[in-house]
């Protein structure tokens, strides 16, 4: 059996030494023919005979000499975050329920009104001092945790605040505990606030607990992206097939894919035909049908056939993993909007204590009596009021939402900046060719001579023609293509494809000349055959005054139109277009719905260019438009004002897709990270045009309502924490109910994100 | 005006002088990254601010030993790199600039900061 190569992280390394050590204990496995270990990459490659050596082995091997080999698949990483994340979140929630047990105990114990019937020892500060204990330094150690290294570094964040605020009401109450006729002694009642500490610890490890949850559910597209992700090929190697895993398939090899299987990695068909299922990938809904030389898409399920074929993309070149690669960057970008919320967010908190502290010092100074206690209490709540987090989520939590069912639509967004843009986009340019149709001439007619003059001038002619004109339309598509067969011109591949669609049986063609710009001719049958446009036929000295109106309706239409003549006589004529795509006019239909202009932006002349433009009800068109003037007309168009949005291949265009505020670029095959384009269709879907700019929309104000929320919170209720209201209302918020507000912004910013995911696109 | 209450103000405000000075006008080393720096993250990251070349890449290899969630992920959004600091263990991003000018860094949460400084 052949070698494989495989390369692996290796952790652990520190020094040259370290190469040699693992290098030699790899060399010593049987089966492994060569090893190369990396200190830069800290990795190590091994080439070796896989029936000889098993992962295992390659592991000990490492491990032996006292380092880790990072052998694990992806999928076993990811589970390993997985029931880390769980053994967290199950910890979490234990400290929750004891934190919330002990505390609402020392509340039964201490709040006017429930007191009363609570049991004597609960009552005791010295039981609520013990039961506060366990809250202050097991459940809530997190805030210390975090708290103690900022400080080191003389940053703080919530967990400081939250922190502070506790300490603060803990330290108070074990003072008013251990010493209550200190209290006293400055004229204040000795009641201690355990419960405060012990509930606000309870509740914000609560907040934190659903956020978690919540956080879980904004990442879920990308998750699902990675698990579409096929594990194992069978692989046809030395003539038998082998199931073998993913990640040791090479460019080249052969993979056979029975019907129900999943593609392994991207390719090309060398035999079979079948019915694919791409929607997982390309979020096209109805699967489509593959012949011998047709790409296919790796993760994609193959419905029917059985095939084979050559892997042309494997490992991180791949559809699949480009498409993982291009969410993930994008989630991880900055939107212009969140701009805004860090330069707050990094003056937030040391903001906090300042207000806490003057809080502090303004009801000691001027409150009423018990001042000291007003002070304490006001100051802990600011303390725990303020959510710095909240501010910090609402913008990526939307962007990842919103860039996850973009990804699940087919439509890629680069990143977040083309998302917020988006939504501002009020004009559409379309490139005509390859956009809006398919960029393929098809034959959209075949007219006979007879035919076309009796059309022409609206009367019965077919008395009057000589008997060995009266060509019927196969005749026609037969001679065309016959002639065309040995032209290479595109609009003769259309008509040749066109004849063999209809199984029709070519004729033998001698003395062939194509004539560049003109057409082509040749002898079939003993007859000089010609086909060529309005020019050839005036060379030729060929009367088509007779059909000239079926010729300029033809036109009129867009479509290129050649003339048929057989021994100098009109035998007929076939029209050739490129053909519209099935969702083009749905898709500008969409746009002007919403109010958005459409413009279609061509290299043809102003009639064909029209012509398209009213079969899909486009108002504008700028026709005779060179590729290199694209670029200039993008931003004319700018400059009227109008957020553009250009819609191209991202080939041809891609200075005009770069221009605009957003370029969209359609996919084609299996790249999708086309540089120019900050969102790509991959769906090859118009329509998706539309949902792109209504997925912006719905994004963008979801954020807003995020960040008003998160600045709307912190802006009201600090104040109110602070005291504001007491003046007016004499209302004063209880730090418990500050810190229930707390847990609940950060947990509503993210739900509101999650809302996202009921858009209906 | 009691002497408590003015022991008070006087405090307050060396408080709050004390909270301005230690969080808002620290001043932090910029470190010159060459090919490649190590920053240890616990209760922020240290070096916060490093420099690097422009054009060329530079390693940055964050280990992260503070077990605070929050730190778990650091993302450099303007370079679109977004990544799980596991606890202990080494993770190395790659950056290669193509504008000069100071970048931030943060945690997820936005609540860390540290910058990156091309040059």
């Amino acid at each position: 059996m052949a070698e494989i190569k495989k390369t692996f992280p290796i952790k652990g390394m520190y020094c040259a030494s370290c190469v040699r050590v693992l290098e030699k204990s790899l060399s010593r496995v049987e089966g492994i023919s060569n090893c190369v270990v990396n200190l830069t990459t800290e990795t190590a490659s091994v080439t070796y005979d896989p029936k000889k050596v098993t992962d295992n082995d390659l592991v000990s091997a490492v491990a032996n000499v006292g380092y880790k080999a990072g052998l694990e698949s992806e999928l076993k990483t990811e589970d390993q975050q997985k029931i880390e994340k769980e053994k967290e979140l199950k910890d979490l929630r234990n400290k929750v329920i004891i934190s919330l047990f002990l505390g609402a105990l020392i509340l039964w114990g201490s709040f006017p009104g429930l007191m009363n019937i609570a049991p004597l020892f609960l009552i005791n500060s010295w039981v609520q001092l013990l039961l506060a204990i366990p809250v202050q330094f097991w459940a809530g150690w997190e805030f210390y945790r975090a708290t103690i290294p900022a400080l080191r570094h003389r940053t703080a964040n919530m967990d400081t605040l939250v922190a502070i605020g506790t300490t603060v009401a803990f330290s108070y109450s074990a003072v008013v505990t251990i010493f209550p006729q200190l209290v006293e002694s400055i004229g204040v009642k000795p009641e201690p606030y355990f419960d405060v500490s012990t509930i606000i610890i309870g509740l914000i490890l609560l907040g934190r607990y659903f956020e978690a949850k919540a956080k879980a559910g904004t990442s879920e597209a990308i998750k699902k992206l990675i698990g579409l992700q096929a594990k194992t090929a069978r692989v046809v190697r030395n003539g038998s097939e082998v199931d073998i895993p993913i990640d040791q398939v090479v460019i080249g090899d052969t993979i056979r894919v029975r019907p129900g299987e999943k593609i392994s990695v991207d390719g090309e068909i060398l035999e079979g035909q079948s019915s694919i299922d791409e929607s997982m990938v390309t979020g096209e809904s109805i699967p489509v049908d593959k012949v011998k030389g047709d790409l296919v898409i790796g993760a994609t399920i193959n419905k029917t056939g059985t095939f084979l074929y050559k892997a042309t993309k494997v490992g991180a070149d791949t559809m699949l993993s480009q498409i993982i690669k291009l969410v993930q960057e994008a989630q991880a970008s900055k939107a212009p909007i969140q701009r805004l919320a860090d330069l707050i967010s990094s003056y937030f908190v040391p903001v906090v204590l300042i207000l806490a502290i003057a809080t502090f010092v303004v009801w000691y100074v001027i409150g009423p009596a018990p001042s000291f206690l007003y002070g304490l209490l006001n100051m802990v709540a600011v303390l725990i009021i303020a959510c710095p987090c909240a501010m910090g989520l609402a913008t990526p939590t939307a962007i990842m939402v919103g860039t996850g069912i973009g990804a699940n639509k087919g439509i890629l967004i680069k990143d977040a900046q083309s998302l917020e843009t988006a939504h501002k986009i009020n004009t559409v340019i379309f490139d005509k060719t390859g956009t809006l149709t398919k960029g393929k001439p098809e034959v959209t007619d075949v007219v006979p001579f007879v035919i076309a003059r009796r059309n022409a001038t609206k009367q019965s002619s077919k008395s009057r023609l000589p008997r060995e004109l009266k060509f019927a339309r196969n005749d026609v598509l037969v001679l065309a293509a016959s002639l065309e067969k040995g032209s290479e011109h595109s609009l003769a591949e259309a008509i040749v494809n066109k004849a063999e669609q209809e199984a029709l049986n070519f004729s033998k063609v001698e003395a062939f000349k194509a004539i560049p710009g003109h057409g082509v001719e040749g002898i079939v049958d003993g007859r000089k055959v010609v086909l060529g446009n309005r020019k050839l036929l005036e060379k030729n000295d060929v009367d088509f005054t007779p059909i000239i109106r079926i010729i300029e309706q033809l036109e009129n239409e867009g479509k290129t139109v050649m003339m048929l003549t057989v021994d100098g006589k009109l035998a007929g004529l076939i029209a050739v277009a490129d053909t519209i795509k099935e969702t083009a006019k749905e898709g500008v239909e969409a746009l002007y719905k919403k109010g958005i202009e459409v413009v279609m932006i061509t290299g043809d002349n102003q009639r064909t260019a029209n012509a398209i433009a009213k079969k899909l009800g486009i108002k504008r068109v700028l026709a005779e438009v060179l590729p290199d003037q694209k670029e200039a007309e993008v931003k004319k168009i700018q400059t009227e004002g109008k957020k553009v949005a250009m819609v191209g291949d991202g080939i041809n265009d891609a200075p005009a897709l770069a221009a605009a505020d957003v370029g969209i670029a359609m996919g084609t095959g299996t790249d999708v990270a086309i540089e120019s384009a900050g969102i790509t269709l991959i769906n090859k879907d118009l329509t998706s045009v539309v949902s792109a700019i209504e997925l912006s929309k719905k994004t963008m104000r979801t954020i807003k309502l995020n960040l008003f929320w998160a600045f709307g919170y912190n802006i009201i209720l600090i104040p109110v924490a602070m005291g504001a209201l007491y003046p007016f209302f004499h209302i004063l918020l209880n730090p418990i109910f500050a810190s229930v507000a707390m847990a609940s912004s950060s947990i509503s910013v993210v739900s509101n994100s999650l809302l996202l995911k009921r858009v209906k696109l | 005006m009691s002497i408590d209450k003015v022991l008070v103000i006087i405090f307050g405000l060396i408080g709050v002088i004390f909270t301005y000075w230690f969080f808002l006008m620290k001043k932090e080393k910029e470190v010159e990254a060459v090919g490649e720096v190590d920053i240890k993250v616990s209760g922020g990251y240290s070096p916060e601010v490093i420099s690097v070349p422009l054009g060329k890449t530079t390693r940055i290899n964050f280990l992260r030993t503070d077990p605070t969630d929050c730190l778990s992920e650091v993302v450099l959004g303007d370079f679109k790199i977004k990544r799980q600091l596991p606890l202990n263990e080494k993770v190395t991003v790659e950056i290669t600039p193509q504008k000069a000018g100071a970048f931030g860094y943060s945690c997820a949460m936005n609540m860390y900061h540290g910058k990156i400084i091309v040059k």
